[in-house]
């Protein structure tokens, strides 16, 4: 018999309710005794000075020369930077982007290359505010080169984007122009989750629509089997041929960066524990902040969690050439993140928390809440889903029908107009996308704004299809309202209990539940359950 | 050309003027400087009751305004039209406005400028933005002279509206799949016509109204992607 690991807690009879997010809110919840709870594992150490690690990695980088022997005088480099979507919450400073910038800037300093800008890889994303910007490289680099030589990808400019050919999966790969015509580009990654970094970096952070079409589709994710195994994902597959396009054109330096998962500072990191071993004091601090967060309104509730920068460690740094670099931090990601469980379950519940890649200073709005179920939290494993196919996923959030009209106005429209004609990705994708994709008024939003591109709520939308062809049911739990879970599919219920009593019914006789007690990020690296079948032939 | 139409009001929309400012210009620019002295005080004497008109009644400031065009030849309209294109107008468009309309007819709309404003200026700034169409407001002519009356209708309010939905049917599109951009409270009527509506530099209440409705709110005066900070 396989004996569960330390982060993959049996409930019984006695244990004490789970505390969850739920938005911004937290609450507590009683879960069926045998219910497994998934605890992310603890954060692993930082490396021990991270600055020296990354000259070390600079001058030490793997399977390629080292950045000093790439430079000479007069060359034309472009340092593209990953965006504000990770990690999450924004980390302590000195973020991992200041780190590797500043010693990188030196050394193009000492080779005398002044002709350097620094871009932002936000592809369809929100463009970063000055002040976000700021805080991830520092005021140094920032009073230097903003905003004339550091500002945001535009992947809608006129003029801004260079063709470069045709992969062999027929995707047509557009760059940023000023990229496109640098002699050497450095990419600067902070890699929080599997499925970042490596070649996508580069083929969707400073590409534009022609090529972003040619993998963020419906058909592609169809395919996918796991979205954080890069060797398992036919997403990977096609942003690899865009990134190795790119590389047989032009010289890519890569340098990732990665953190451990230390979300919560001091205060408040009895949040990540196990809520039967908190002591006294623990104990009182979490009911506390249950009760405090009931009365607080939604914008102070946000500020509490959003607006504390978490003191995340940096726990590796590779430099060198794309493939060689990617697989070494992939190596530290799985290390801190993966929790080994033995086998699916019948019922997943996922608490939703208020923070996601696309909402960063914003509110999770209901297409995101699904796209967090769904597309995120259902496809952070490895090895088979947690969820059996055809299981039921309860998630905890209020689904209010909020949306931040400056970073989301595409995705009211996406939600409110074409989500109640049809939920079908393919049917959305055929009807919608082109012409949401060219909307003059959104576009513009893009541009001169803070807004998402508006093909990216249909993105969004795909993002989360894996796990709707994969899941059976979808119940909420602590919805404030009907029409919004009805218009994404998922049914309602009052309490957990309820949506327990209400899975089982179409679950098997005593159903296995599983709680992905997210945060911090963790990922469940799963071993299926041996068929019957086997079972049977190796006990005879 | 496509299904469908984009409708832009333009002063305070497109450009950074009101109908004051060409006005302004044509007046102090007449036969002899006594003749524009007494245009420019016969207008600033009413500025009280037109800013009052202006407060309630956008059809009724416009017909006051042009009230102090009676006389004007329309040989010096027509040479002083140019002028104030190129001297007050075309440094006052906004800097994003020729991409939104390049945007626009990307996207396969065909775009008309509908506003208060003169037709004689308007047909040089269309031309300018590449707009298909306008729909302007003209001055009664009488023996080569403006009477200092509008010809019907008056562009200006719910009118717009108006002649927006029978430009649609006389194009045959589908106000449903056309949109409209305005900064201001006024133009409500012609916003609400539409199905993709937006505001553009919104006054206070048509923010507010926006924000209530989910109107997309677009700045076009700020350099693209994240610098608006520093303008702020």
């Amino acid at each position: 018999m396989s004996v569960d690991h330390p982060c993959v807690v049996t409930l019984d009879h006695r244990s004490k309710p789970r505390v969850l997010f739920s938005g911004d809110q937290l609450v507590e919840v009683d879960l069926p005794a045998g219910t497994r709870v998934i605890y992310a594992k603890p954060p692993m150490d930082g490396l021990p000075d991270p600055d020296a690690a990354v000259r070390y990695a600079l001058s030490h980088p793997l399977g390629m020369e080292p950045l000093y022997a790439k430079l000479r005088p007069g060359m034309r480099v472009t340092i593209a930077i990953d965006d504000i979507s990770m990690p999450l919450p924004q980390m302590k400073r000195p973020d991992c982007r200041q780190r590797v910038v500043e010693p990188v800037l030196k050394m193009l300093d000492e080779a005398g290359v002044d002709d350097v800008e620094l871009i932002i890889a936000t592809a369809f994303h929100r463009p970063m505010s000055a002040k976000e910007i700021e805080h991830i490289l520092g005021k140094n680099t920032f009073d230097r080169f903003w905003p004339d030589r550091l500002y945001n990808h535009d992947a809608e400019r006129p003029g801004g984007l260079t063709y470069l050919g045709t992969t062999d999966d027929g995707i047509e790969v557009e760059l940023n122009a000023r990229a496109a015509s640098s002699d050497l580009i450095i990419y600067v990654n902070l890699t929080f989750v599997s499925m970042n970094g490596g070649y996508k970096s580069l083929g969707t952070g400073l590409v534009g629509y022609r090529t972003l079409r040619g993998h963020h589709n419906p058909g592609t994710i169809r395919k996918t089997d796991s979205y954080m195994e890069p060797k398992r994902s036919h997403l990977a597959k096609k942003m690899e041929g865009v990134g190795k396009l790119i590389e047989e054109k032009l010289d890519v330096f890569h340098i990732e960066t990665t953190v451990n998962n230390r979300m919560f500072d001091k205060p408040l990191e009895f949040l990540t524990k196990n809520e039967d071993e908190l002591n006294p004091t623990e104990e009182r601090l979490l009911k506390g902040l249950v009760k405090t967060l009931k009365f607080l309104p939604q914008p102070a509730r946000q500020a509490i969690f959003e607006r504390v920068p978490a003191p995340y460690d940096m726990t590796g740094v590779f430099a060198g050439e794309c493939e060689a670099v990617h697989d070494a931090i992939l190596e530290l990601v799985y290390k801190q993140h993966c929790v080994p469980v033995q086998g699916q379950s019948d019922i997943v519940v996922f608490p939703i928390p208020y923070i996601s890649p696309y909402n960063v200073g914003a509110y999770l709005n209901p297409l995101l809440v699904s796209v967090m179920a769904e597309g995120y939290l259902h496809n952070l494993h490895k090895g088979v889903p947690l969820l059996k196919k055809g299981g039921t996923m309860i998630i905890l959030h209020p689904c209010s029908d909020k949306f931040d009209a400056d970073q989301h106005p595409a995705y009211v429209e996406f939600f409110h107009k074409l989500l109640p004609q049809t939920r079908d990705a393919m049917e959305l994708h055929k009807r919608f996308e082109k012409t949401f994709a060219s909307h003059p008024a959104y576009i513009q939003m893009y541009r001169t704004g803070s807004a998402y591109h508006p093909a990216h709520p249909f993105y969004m939308w795909y993002w989360g299809e894996n796990g709707r062809q994969h899941r059976g049911r979808v119940i909420v739990v602590g919805a404030d309202n009907e029409y919004v879970p009805s218009i994404l599919g998922y049914e309602t219920a009052r309490t957990m209990s309820e949506a327990i009593r209400m899975a089982k019914e179409t679950a098997p006789t005593d159903p296995s539940i599983a709680c992905f007690r997210i945060c911090p990020v963790m990922m469940a690296e799963v071993t299926p359950d041996p068929l019957p079948a086997q079972i049977e032939g190796s006990s005879s | 050309m496509g299904e469908s139409t984009a409708y832009f009001d333009v002063d305070g929309t497109l450009v950074g003027t009101n109908l004051i400012h060409p006005t302004i210009m044509y007046f102090a620019n007449q036969s002899s400087p006594l003749k524009s002295v007494m245009r420019l005080g016969g207008a600033l004497l009413q500025a009280p009751a037109m800013a009052w008109a202006e407060s309630r009644d956008r059809r009724l400031f416009n017909e006051m305004l042009f009230s102090h065009y009676k006389g004007m030849s329309e040989d010096r309209i027509a040479v002083l039209s140019e002028e104030v294109f190129e001297d007050i107008v075309k440094p006052r468009i906004f800097r994003g406005a020729q991409d939104l309309i390049a945007q626009c007819k990307n996207a396969g709309e065909r775009v008309v400028l509908i506003t208060g404003s003169l037709d004689w200026t308007i047909r040089y700034l269309a031309d300018h933005l590449g707009a298909d169409h306008f729909i302007a407001n003209r001055l009664e002519m009488k023996g080569g002279k403006a009477t200092g009356k509008l010809l019907r209708p008056v562009v200006a309010g719910p009118e717009k509206a108006g002649l927006m939905i029978e430009d649609a049917r006389t194009h045959g599109h589908d106000l449903a799949k056309c949109s409209a951009y305005s900064d201001s409270y006024s133009d409500v009527p012609m916003l609400s016509v539409v199905g993709n509506p937006a505001c553009i530099n919104p006054d206070g209440r048509l923010i507010r109204l926006a924000r209530a409705y989910d109107w997309p709110i677009l700045d076009i005066d700020s350099p693209a992607r994240g610098t608006m900070e520093r303008n702020s």
